[in-house]
């Protein structure tokens, strides 16, 4: 394509100035808002409450969010926003891991609030041209590309004179389009989505990051609950955000020693422990896959199993001596030690409109690899990576992909959905021609490709309605709460897992409770009372990230040599006090672990009562299908029949002789049920909560949220 | 021989067996983990040395909490 062209074309719709100041210890206190269907552009201040309340990233834009819309906002209404937000922390690179956004919205998925995180240089960016959030609102009438100058202070909207709809083409398009020379590119930040985006209810956001090592563009995504749907509902094309640079303090922070202090000390770490711990810079988060085949935790076909013989084939070692580039700086911020955004170089195509090019292709992550690899049956990392490039450049989701494949496989598997109704696609597990091709549809938005773009809530009720299904198996299989696809784990083992998936504010995504290691395995947690208190630490903890602009995996995926010594090993305490030392770094606000959990748990809070105020967030929105409980079918319990005739034996105190197969899945189905009844009165209580999910407007008191707005939300379910 | 894992008992065949042997049985194979044999920490390179006796309480904690 030719750019020069494109850009003599391009009509510029709107420009805005604005006055230019330096970010005060993290923050701008101001706000930048841009309405797409009128093309006003202004800016909000940041007032000290909304700092105090909700911190930045998530917390802002959940404020944001509850002050745009009304309940009965839809996701397709013009006053639906998305706002992408850092936090104070956003943009250090003195700290590993600290380029993180957060971005809300009313999801397509869940009708309700979503958040999703990501990396790239957008969002610190956003900040360095002067602003704590960017709220988008409104609708364009045709596609818009809008761009934040940070360099002159100015925001412009173009219309969209034809560039690409995929996301690895465009970025290249726009980063050529608005660095000055190649040397600039390493100073745009670019927000997009693909076709498939467009064509189904699933779209994920790419935020960009340039590499300068093989000069080009690479994406990371936020993912979840469908946010890029909402984005290219509202005509935007791409969001640019050019800097001059990044330089040393550009947050202007209070005290630098503090951060570089911890910062140094954790970048020796991962130098000194990563190759005999987990390899996150030779392998990124997919290390684990062979590590969830081995705890029996990967799933496989639609989460019925947690390994299978196959595994051994997408062991992570592949992945470090075959498909990923070693040696490079893999970050997908400046300055994060862990480097874990891997990518896999020269990948050639073998199916779709790219086919027969070699691309650049951001991971597989283990998301990724366990959603569109063994949770479809597919034990191949060629096919898995194919997969993966086409979910992110056509903008969708490779997680909740994963999970709706698997559950149309076991559909199709079962007789509820045929080859007639697929329009020829033969959808049995394993079977990576019709699921490539199954992907293509939907970004072409054709034939069954587009059903599957609806996800797995919409689906059951198109299968029930239309095809006569057994509504009881598909609520049981169809791995979706809230609307939302469960995320890669096998949750059946762990109880605390299960509530760290069901009683998610958006829905079963694991970055605010991943348990199952402490619960299942390390056997921690035994009792309720146990499982509460980490069902309330851990969501808040990490909560907290996202208020920040930080990234989770920095976290714990190195452990310090002395963390054994530790009281508390499993919360990796000296991460944890050099985030602490990191917060008043930036801020000059001392702060303790207790009050770091405060400051999340007035937002998390919040988004408990923002989704009640839409008519979500109570007792049954924390339902779970039972596959993520227990096994369904007789298969599922055969398969580990020993198991689970034991734990009836000596958990349940049922002699399991002489029953049949069917009788004992009723039996541990009763009782896994009961208990996670039980889990949600403990961690309702624990949290301050009604027995209907509900926060007590005391609690609110108790932690400084009791804003009237809430309590005239939650008064009557008292 | 009857231990102690994780504050669940355990029970084997043999009458004596490794910390080793006992991470291969029981399939432990992530690389973060924390072994405490009567409380007391057992480095990697100690497991194959150590013996495990009857009644001992042994401890695998997995540092592993999701990305
Ligand atoms: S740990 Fe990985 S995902 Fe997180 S900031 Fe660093 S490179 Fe990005």
């Amino acid at each position: 394509m030719d750019i020069q062209k494109l850009k003599a074309e391009q009509k510029l719709l709107k420009a805005w100035s604005y006055d230019w100041h330096p970010i005060e210890r993290g923050y701008n206190n101001r706000t930048l808002y841009i309405n797409v269907g009128s093309n006003e552009v202004s800016e909000k201040p940041v007032s000290q409450e909304m700092k105090d309340k909700f911190v930045g990233g998530k917390g802002f834009g959940l404020r944001l969010l509850w002050d745009a819309t009304t309940p009965d906002t839809k996701w397709d209404d013009p006053e639906n926003e998305i706002i992408i937000s850092p936090g104070p922390i956003g943009g250090i690179t003195q700290y590993s891991g600290a380029g993180k956004s957060l971005l809300v919205s009313i999801s397509p998925q869940t009708d309700s609030i979503m958040d999703s995180n990501v990396g790239g240089f957008f969002g610190p960016f956003m900040k360095f041209a002067g602003f704590d959030a960017l709220e988008l609102q409104g609708k364009a009438d045709k596609d818009i590309i809008i761009y934040l100058d940070g360099v002159n202070h100015k925001v412009e909207i173009y219309d969209d004179p034809g560039f690409a709809v995929d996301s690895h083409i465009l970025g290249e398009e726009l980063t050529e389009l608005f660095a000055e020379d190649e040397k600039d590119a390493k100073n745009i930040g670019i927000v997009s989505a693909g076709a498939a985006a467009e064509n189904s209810l699933i779209g994920m956001l790419n935020f960009t990051f340039w590499d300068s090592k093989r000069k080009m563009v690479r994406l990371k995504q936020a993912g979840r609950g469908g946010i890029g749907t909402v984005f290219r509902n509202k005509n935007i094309k791409a969001i640019v955000a050019r800097t001059s640079g990044v330089k040393g303090n550009l947050n202007n922070v209070a005290n630098m020693d503090m951060i570089t202090k911890v910062g140094r000390d954790y970048a020796g770490e991962m130098r000194d422990l990563d190759d005999k711990q987990n390899q996150m810079k030779k392998k990124g988060t997919a290390n684990i896959v062979n590590v969830m085949a081995d705890y029996d935790l990967l799933p496989t076909h639609n989460f019925k199993y947690g390994t299978h013989d196959d595994a051994p084939k997408i062991h992570s070692d592949f992945l470090r001596d075959k498909w990923f580039t070693l040696g490079i700086n893999d970050a997908c911020w400046i300055g994060c030690a862990m480097q874990c955004a891997k990518g896999a170089d020269d990948f050639e195509l073998r199916t779709g409109p790219y086919k027969g090019t070699k691309v650049i292709v951001d991971g597989p992550e283990y998301e990724t690899a366990a959603g569109l690899g063994s949770n479809i049956g597919i034990f191949d990392y060629h096919p898995i990576i194919e997969a993966n490039f086409y979910c992110d450049t056509y903008g969708i989701c490779t997680i909740t992909w994963g999970t709706i494949v698997a559950f149309i496989m076991e559909c199709y598997e079962n007789g509820v959905i045929n080859k007639e109704i697929t329009g020829g696609l033969e959808l049995n597990f394993g079977n990576v021609e019709a699921s490539l091709e199954l992907l293509h549809q939907l970004a072409r938005g054709e034939g069954f490709g587009k059903v599957a773009g609806t996800g797995v809530r919409q689906m059951k009720k198109l299968f029930i309605e239309e095809y006569g299904a057994d509504a009881d198996f598909l609520n049981d299989i169809g791995m979706e709460n809230k609307g939302l696809e469960y995320s890669q784990y096998v949750s059946k083992e762990s109880l605390a897992q299960q509530g760290g998936y069901a009683m998610t504010n958006k829905g079963p995504q694991h970055d605010e409770a991943w348990l199952i290691f402490m619960d299942m395995v390390n056997n921690q947690i035994p009792t309720f009372e146990n499982k509460a208190d980490a069902l309330h630490w851990f969501p808040m903890f990490r909560t907290w990230f996202g208020l920040q602009g930080l990234c989770k995996i920095v976290w714990n995926d190195v452990t310090p040599e002395d963390n054994k010594f530790e009281e508390e090993p499993h919360k990796i305490p000296k991460h944890l006090r050099n985030y602490l030392a990191v917060y008043e770094g930036v801020t000059g606000n001392p702060l303790d672990e207790a009050g770091l959990i405060r400051q999340s748990e007035r937002v998390y809070n919040f988004q408990r009562i923002f989704n009640i105020r839409r008519g979500y967030g109570l007792r049954k929105h924390d339902a779970q299908p039972y596959r993520a409980a227990g096994p369904v079918t007789v298969e599922e319990y055969e398969s580990r029949a020993e198991r689970y005739d034991g734990q009836m034996k000596d958990i349940i105190g049922i002699d399991p002789t002489g029953k049949t197969t069917e009788e004992k899945v009723a039996i541990t189905r009763k009782y896994r049920e009961e208990q996670y009844e039980k889990l949600l009165d403990a961690v309702y209580e624990r949290r301050g909560w009604t027995n209907n999910g509900v926060p007590k407007i005391e609690h609110l008191k108790e932690i400084g949220m009791d804003l009237p707005e809430l309590i005239e939300v939650i008064k009557p379910l008292q | 021989m009857k231990i102690t894992l994780n504050n669940r008992p355990e029970t084997f065949e043999s009458t004596s067996m490794t910390m080793g042997e006992l991470m291969r049985i029981k399939n432990f194979t992530y690389k973060k983990i924390i072994v405490k044999v009567n409380n007391k920490i057992v480095e990697p390179h100690e497991y194959d040395s150590t013996i495990l006796n009857e009644n001992d309480i042994v401890v695998v904690l997995h540092l592993l909490a999701g990305g």
